[in-house]
């Protein structure tokens, strides 16, 4: 968690520096919910994101060096520059993309975890996506479809209250959203996404169900983004006492809080957490940095493939 | 050996089933109902429900399905029921199929093929019976084809399978029931190349799909008052073979392109501007295009055909432009 958050607050750095450009959201707040998640994956798992992927490819196995290029537009980034911020991918990770249409990842995740099905392997694929996701028909053509053909897939709704500036009681008829996905009739409950254990022990429960075979699992991680939507964002629709108060339930303090009570963690180690993940974003961002920019030449290349797969 | 454009689709599908276990084929009614043009009649009892999958009306969420399975290792088929309904999956055949080859910076191939109909000339109204293959053909990361003969209709699925990257094939719905010869050992074909269908001298008759058949005849009527029309079925709408189209155009000097999407913005303004840019100087008259009129294809029959390219207008366009320039 800590080392997702202070990779975004660096690319917030970056950004203001005009070093990272398009669109930026940022994860902040949200940690504790693809820790907890990823924490039940295994290597051979696959994942699919949205457009705020940062926190979920860290944890994935994408390089920080890789995901701090791609930002930069360099060469040397997960997607070749191509995609950015909104667009991280590395097949060797199984890591699917962050995808940034809303809802447009779920289609993929069922096809993903189709392909398992039927060529009879044990992999569960965990796909990502925000409460605004919930409102757009593909949400709903694909828990009835999952559902359905009995799919391997960890449905991790991101429930963070609003749909880029709409607050989710505004947009949707039923708030309770892992009511939605039981009416398909596959397990779905809500999660306190503020809790990293509480996140994990939900997440390691749904996966064993998936993985036995039983079909999806929809998770409704209840939680919140401290920062706005994107880097563009004034925040007008929410209040800022609201956020305060959603701050006290910062997913770090507290897990930092609950461990240093339990004498698990103290001063010296939480030091090394933060020196180790700053050597990290530090060497990142001189990878970034020392990076190359792909030649004009190679602009049409990808738009096909120049020799056929396997 | 005789069989209709409907069962060399049949054939290839199957062929292709057989051939590699890593093909499925999935859509509207493709399993138990046998497809709604009968297509896949008789597929779900030889291969099983696993292979020959029948999916909700969710054309999103099924070609997105597949697109997600082509990422992971499987080699799908997906049939939409009409180029109409391909709309509601325009985000994921758009944002998703076509984009994520370049946005992964050449990490993950789409070999999907994705199959749907087209065109009017069924009594169909406006819903069902649009030709919007040229909007495809827009758009970079896909490859667009249309069949217009047995051959092809044989042939191009199995070269589409084998591509690693997403290919569109419209199937025009009036040539389901055209029957002809074809080899009983008819193989795959090439899907980067134009075709000539008949040679001729005097004007190029550019055209694809459906309307291959109605410019064919329109030659011979041509041929019967001395005119000797060479017709040019483009096959593959992106990538557009421009040679071909030019190396007629040069024996030719006139061209006429014959299409049943709707003339503004349309794949003939595309062709028609190429021709333009790669022959100039070779033309003797301008290019000119016969499309459907610009309406919602009408219900009621006389108002349809009136709506769409017929040979008779073929062959009243190319009498006229050779008329004023003998």
């Amino acid at each position: 968690m800590v080392r997702i958050r202070r990779f975004e607050e660096k690319c917030a750095e970056l950004y203001s520096a005009s070093k990272i450009r398009g669109f930026l959201h940022l994860y902040i707040g949200e940690e504790a919910v693809a820790v907890g998640a990823m924490h039940a994956l295994t290597p051979e798992d696959n994942v699919v994101a949205t457009y705020r992927e940062h926190g979920h490819a860290l944890l994935r196995g994408v390089s920080a060096n890789s995901i701090m290029a791609e930002m930069y537009g360099k060469q040397e980034g997960c997607s070749r520059g191509r995609g950015g911020s909104m667009h991280l991918f590395d097949a060797a990770a199984r890591f699917y993309g962050g995808n940034a249409i809303v809802g447009g990842g779920l289609p993929l995740a069922i096809g993903i975890a189709l392909a398992d099905k039927l060529q009879h392997r044990q992999r569960v694929t965990a796909c990502f996506f925000g409460d605004g996701a919930v409102a757009e028909g593909e949400f709903h053509e694909c828990m009835n479809l999952a559902a359905l053909w009995k799919l391997p897939v960890l449905l991790c709704c991101e429930n963070n209250l609003y749909a880029m500036g709409t607050a989710l009681k505004r947009a949707q008829s039923q708030t309770d959203l892992s009511l939605k996905a039981a009416a398909y009739g596959m397990p779905a409950w809500p999660v306190d996404g503020m809790d990293v254990v509480a996140c994990q022990e939900a997440a390691q429960r749904a996966t064993l169900a998936v993985r036995s075979g039983e079909g999806p699992c929809f998770l409704e991680f209840r939680t919140y983004r401290f920062r706005a939507h994107s880097m563009y964002d004034p925040q007008l629709y929410r209040d800022k006492r609201e956020v305060e108060e959603w701050k006290k339930l910062d997913p770090i303090a507290t897990f930092e809080n609950r461990l240093t009570t339990q004498g698990v963690l103290d001063d010296a180690k939480m030091k090394r957490i933060e020196d180790e993940v700053a050597s990290e974003i530090e060497k990142a961002v001189a990878f970034a940095e020392a990076g190359t920019f792909e030649p004009i030449e190679e602009l049409t290349r990808f738009a096909y493939s120049a020799e056929k797969p396997e | 050996m005789k069989i209709t454009y409907r069962e060399a689709i049949r054939q290839a599908i199957r062929d292709a089933l057989i051939r590699d276990q890593r093909v499925f084929l999935m859509g509207e009614d493709v399993g138990a109902y046998g497809g709604c043009f009968a297509v896949s009649k008789g597929l779900l009892e030889e291969f099983g429900p696993d292979r020959i999958r029948d999916t909700p009306l969710s054309e999103s969420a099924f070609v997105g399905a597949g697109i997600g399975a082509a990422m992971n290792g499987m080699r799908p088929i997906v049939e939409i029921m009409t180029v109409n309904f391909s709309l509601l999956a325009l985000d994921q055949i758009v944002n998703n199929a076509a984009t994520i080859l370049h946005m992964s910076g050449g990490q993950f191939n789409i070999p999907l093929v994705i199959r749907m109909t087209t065109g009017a000339g069924r009594q169909l109204a406006a819903q069902h019976s649009h030709s919007l293959e040229g909007w495809y053909a827009h758009i970079p990361g896909i490859k667009v084809l249309a069949p217009a003969t047995l051959e092809d209709a044989r042939g191009m699925l199995w070269t589409a399978l084998e591509d690693p990257d997403p290919v569109l094939i419209f199937e025009h719905g009036t040539l389901y029931n055209m029957q002809g010869e074809i080899a009983a050992d008819a193989v795959p074909v090439e899907i980067s190349k134009a075709a000539v269908r008949r040679a001729g001298t005097d004007v190029s008759l550019i055209t694809y799909g459906g309307t291959l058949g109605k410019t064919m005849l329109a030659a011979e009527h041509l041929a019967a008052s001395g005119v000797e029309a060479e017709v040019v079925d483009l096959r593959t709408l992106r990538p557009l073979d421009t040679t071909t189209i030019l190396d007629s155009v040069m024996r030719t000097h006139r061209a006429v392109i014959i299409d049943e999407g709707w003339r503004s913005g349309s794949i003939s303004a595309e062709i028609s501007a190429r021709i333009m840019e790669g022959a100039f100087y070779e033309l003797d008259l301008p290019v000119e295009r016969i499309c459907s009129a610009e309406v919602p294809i009408p219900y009621a029959k006389q108002l349809e055909d009136a709506a769409l390219p017929q040979a008779a207008t073929i062959v009243a366009t190319v009498t006229r432009m050779m008329g004023g320039h003998g």
